[in-house]
């Protein structure tokens, strides 16, 4: 394996700064370059995603005014959309980009453990892009199978892209798992492994504690998905039954017996839980970093907050049943996993009442990036609520594949990371170019996207109490639908359309601020935690110039009694002032 | 009040110490980069191999067709006489030894003795070699002789031929990488590339070896003898 030992180096050049503009920003080794990359190629097809559900929008509010829209295609666009945002989206942003951005830099090391296979890491999630990109192209096209692609029907014809669509599918979750992991064990080993003096486990600020164990949980839970997609594949390929019961198809023997379309469920939602939490614990982490900064308080519970982050993420490996009710389990089984998923609803109740007393009393900076952080609040806490429902059987069993499950999920874990996802742009994009982001545009990107998703989800609850399907290409006229659904489906397209169209405002900015933002210096919003105190901005190669930082108190130190500002970076030593990490520590003593 | 540095905090007992032993700076495990990595990686593969044998054994819970009975399978008739899973106990036989040498491997390593590394690692990479040439050996013997085939096979249920080509092919997979990578090591071992670094790379080539054969042993049991 090719690797230099630098990231806790105290030498600088053992790095071998790279020459040529190939070696800096293609083949680099840089985790900061690599972040970037995946971060663009994460927004880019992200944005194809955002698309997708803005056909599906079209149709469901103007059905019959699309040509180029049918039953086929729109499964295609639903699965396809569903499944870009959840893992080429969010999972490759969150951990590729951010892991890979923030780790380094909050920890005080020099870049991740194992540049050169950092570096493989992204060109291997390119591939996995491109293959699910080519699966638009092949004959029959994409999967429509639905995100979770469920056995028997994402290999029997009649179902889109059952040919090559579904197979390209597989390949590429695969090839990106295979990434993932490349990239996964460098984040964990880095946290682990390489901190800088004084950088403590429970000194990290917690944008690296949900990075780390939503790490972990990916670690732990892609296997089940790479075995899924292994025995899928041979199902389709060579004709084995490992999936596949025996059923008729076309009138025809399929030639199939004795498999069990239920193993893939588990096997599948034994990663689709966790999976939730992949990519709602980096959010956790960073919305409690930018509360904490733009507030001017001390996270509210610092330990609370890091226990309740692993609690989560250990909990979400025992919930996984709930997604199938439906599935004809045994009662006790559904008993069993309604119990774990309320319990997993303590210790993230604990986080919500958290950031609410972080901002108790604070001294609240309305910037654009606290703007979506206090969104997030609000968005996670109406989709935790109905969360609640689901998780019982009986109340689940109605609600189930209406669109109050499309409802639900979507605030849950389409909304909010988004909104956090913005909100960490908003703060870091200063720290990555030098320029801060343009506040007016900023703002409207806020108003109308927060105020949009509203106008969208909310009324998607209504409808999937009265019945209306998920998944379906138009509802027709049936006895369970009153006309006003179809009112309610348009007004939700126009908010979606408008909401899509937000976005590009936000693209704009990011471009437009490149340039034209303004210059931001070092510590635009006056942070303490480590990243914030590099020596040049944007950070160089190696990060910390010829110096380690050291550690000498936690991230939070936020308004401290006697001292001259309202902040303490995280590596200025103590001169003999109170540390809010000691009372957080040992709340009981008195101070 | 001054922070407690994290030596001090080390010294806390209970559970809190625990914490703090974990917690203190710079590293939580005092053992080299590549060897926690390693760690964590060999505890995601355990969840791969897991998820195939849960898989494995669903599928033969759920098909109606029976199971065909693996000791009467994987006999090889010799001198006139069918001996039952005699092949697969050579094969366990044959991992597991390499197992010991490449034990000695590690030992030796940290001993300097690079000799003699270099040799034990060539002996665990051939006999994990002799190991896929068995299995190549039995594969051919299922397919060509008795007809077993990953979708169906004259024995019994279809997902007999399925999980056994699948798990073992896997299996195989990761024995074939081991062969390569222990000998990509041991020549590295033997040019002198890591008399500056140090030896640690023998001992989480070993942890991989090891993980192996212990995945074998699971496979074995589950596969062969149930
Ligand atoms: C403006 C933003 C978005 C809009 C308008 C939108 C719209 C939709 C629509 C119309 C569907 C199909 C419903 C159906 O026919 O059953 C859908 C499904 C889905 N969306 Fe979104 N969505 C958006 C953002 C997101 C985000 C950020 C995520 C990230 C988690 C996400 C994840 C999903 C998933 C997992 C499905 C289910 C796919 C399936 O049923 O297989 N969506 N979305
Ligand atoms: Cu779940």
């Amino acid at each position: 394996m090719v690797y230099t030992p630098i990231a806790d180096s105290d030498d600088p050049h053992a790095l071998h700064d790279p020459q040529s503009f190939i070696s800096k920003y293609v083949w680099s080794q840089d985790h900061k370059v690599i972040a970037i990359q995946y971060a663009l190629t994460a927004l880019s097809v992200g944005l194809l995603a955002l698309v997708l559900s803005g056909m599906m929008r079209l149709q469901l509010a103007f059905p019959e005014s699309f040509t180029f829209i049918n039953p086929s295609n729109y499964l295609q666009f639903v699965t396809m959309h569903g499944m870009i945002m959840v893992i080429y989206l969010l999972t490759a942003l969150f951990l590729g980009g951010f892991g890979n951005y923030l780790i380094p830099l909050m920890c005080g090391t020099r870049d991740m453990v194992f540049p050169y296979l950092n570096m493989l890491s992204y060109w291997v999630y390119l591939l996995s892009v491109l293959i699910l990109l080519a699966s638009f192209f092949v004959p029959g096209g994409a999967t429509g199978a639905g995100w979770t692609l469920y056995p028997p029907q994402a290999i029997m014809p009649g179902t889109p892209g059952a040919d090559y669509g579904i197979l390209l599918m597989l390949i590429s979750l695969g090839v990106f798992i295979i990434a993932f992991t490349m990239g996964g064990l460098n984040y964990v080993t880095t946290v682990l492994q390489a901190r800088c003096k004084g950088m403590s486990m429970m000194r990290m600020p917690l944008t690296v504690w949900g990075i780390f164990t939503a790490t972990i949980l990916g670690l732990l839970a892609f296997p089940a998905l790479l075995v899924s997609a292994i025995m899928m594949t041979l199902d389709k390929t060579l004709g084995t039954s490992f999936f596949m019961p025996a059923v008729l198809s076309m009138g025809a023997d399929a030639g199939y017996t004795g498999g069990s379309p239920i193993l893939f469920q588990h096997l599948f939602w034994f990663f689709g839980h966790p999976e939730v939490y992949i990519v709602a614990l980096p959010a956790f982490g960073m919305v409690s970093d930018v509360l904490s900064v733009h507030a001017r308080k001390a996270i509210f519970g610092y330990r609370m907050m890091v226990w309740a982050i692993v609690a989560i993420g250990a909990l979400s490996f025992v919930v996984w049943a709930h997604h199938m009710y439906v599935s004809g389990m045994n009662p006790y089984f559904g008993f069993f996993f309604a119990t774990t998923t309320l319990i997993i609803a303590i210790p993230t109740a604990i986080k919500v009442y958290n950031w609410v007393l972080t901002l108790w009393r604070g001294n609240i900076r309305f910037t654009v990036p606290m703007l979506f952080a206090i969104g997030f609040i609000f968005t996670f806490t109406h989709g935790g609520l109905t969360g609640l429902f689901l998780g019982n059987v009986t109340v689940d069993l109605p609600l189930s594949d209406t669109y109050f499950v499309v409802g639900h999920f979507h605030m849950v874990m389409g909304v909010s990371p988004v909104l956090v996802l913005f909100a960490a742009i908003y703060h870091w994009f200063p720290k990555v170019t030098g320029r801060l982001l343009n506040t007016t545009m900023g703002k409207w990107h806020f108003w109308l996207t927060f105020l949009g998703t509203y106008s969208i989800y909310l009324p998607m609850h209504y409808l999937g109490f009265l019945g209306v399907p998920r998944r379906y290409f138009a509802n027709g006229t049936s006895d369970f639908m009153p006309d006003s659904v179809q009112t309610i489906n348009i007004s939700i397209t126009v908010a979606a359309l408008i909401v899509a169209v937000v976005q590009l405002l936000f693209l704009f900015n990011l471009f437009w601020s490149l340039k034209h933002g303004e210059k931001a210096g070092s510590n635009p919003w006056e942070a303490a935690s480590l990243e914030w105190q590099t020596p040049d901005t944007p950070p160089k190669h190696g990060n910390w110039g010829a110096e380690l930082p050291v550690c000498h108190r936690w991230a939070y130190d936020y308004s401290v009694p006697g001292h001259a500002t309202d902040f303490i970076p995280q590596n200025e030593p103590h001169n003999g002032e109170d540390s809010l990490e000691e009372m957080s520590a040992h709340p009981e003593e008195d101070h | 009040m001054s922070m407690p540095t994290p030596e001090q905090a080390i010294l806390k007992s209970g559970s809190e110490g625990a914490v703090a032993d974990w917690a203190s700076d710079r590293e939580t495990f005092h053992v080299p980069w590549g060897k926690a990595m390693m760690w964590i990686f060999l505890l995601s593969d355990t969840f791969i191999f897991s998820c195939f044998l849960i898989g494995y054994m669903t599928v033969r819970i759920s098909t109606p067709v029976p199971w065909p009975i693996p000791s009467e399978v994987f006999a090889l008739t010799i001198a006139g006489n069918s001996i039952p899973l005699v092949l697969i106990a050579i094969m366990t036989f044959i991992l597991i030894t390499s197992s010991g040498t490449m034990a000695m491997a590690v030992n030796f390593a940290y001993r300097g003795d690079r000799k003699k590394v270099v040799w034990l690692m060539a002996a665990t990479a051939l006999l994990g070699a002799s190991f896929v040439g068995m299995q190549a050996f039995e594969w051919t013997k299922l397919i060509v002789e008795e007809g077993v085939r990953p979708w169906s096979n004259p024995m019994g249920a279809a997902q007999f031929g399925a999980a056994f080509f699948m798990i073992t092919g896997f299996h195989g997979l990761h024995v074939t990488a081991g062969v390569i990578y222990l000998s990509i090591v041991a020549r590295k071992v033997h040019r002198g590339d890591y008399e500056k670094k140090g030896y640690a790379i023998v001992e989480i080539a070993g942890l991989y070896w090891h993980f192996v054969d212990l995945v074998w042993v699971f496979i074995f049991a589950f596969f062969y003898l149930w």
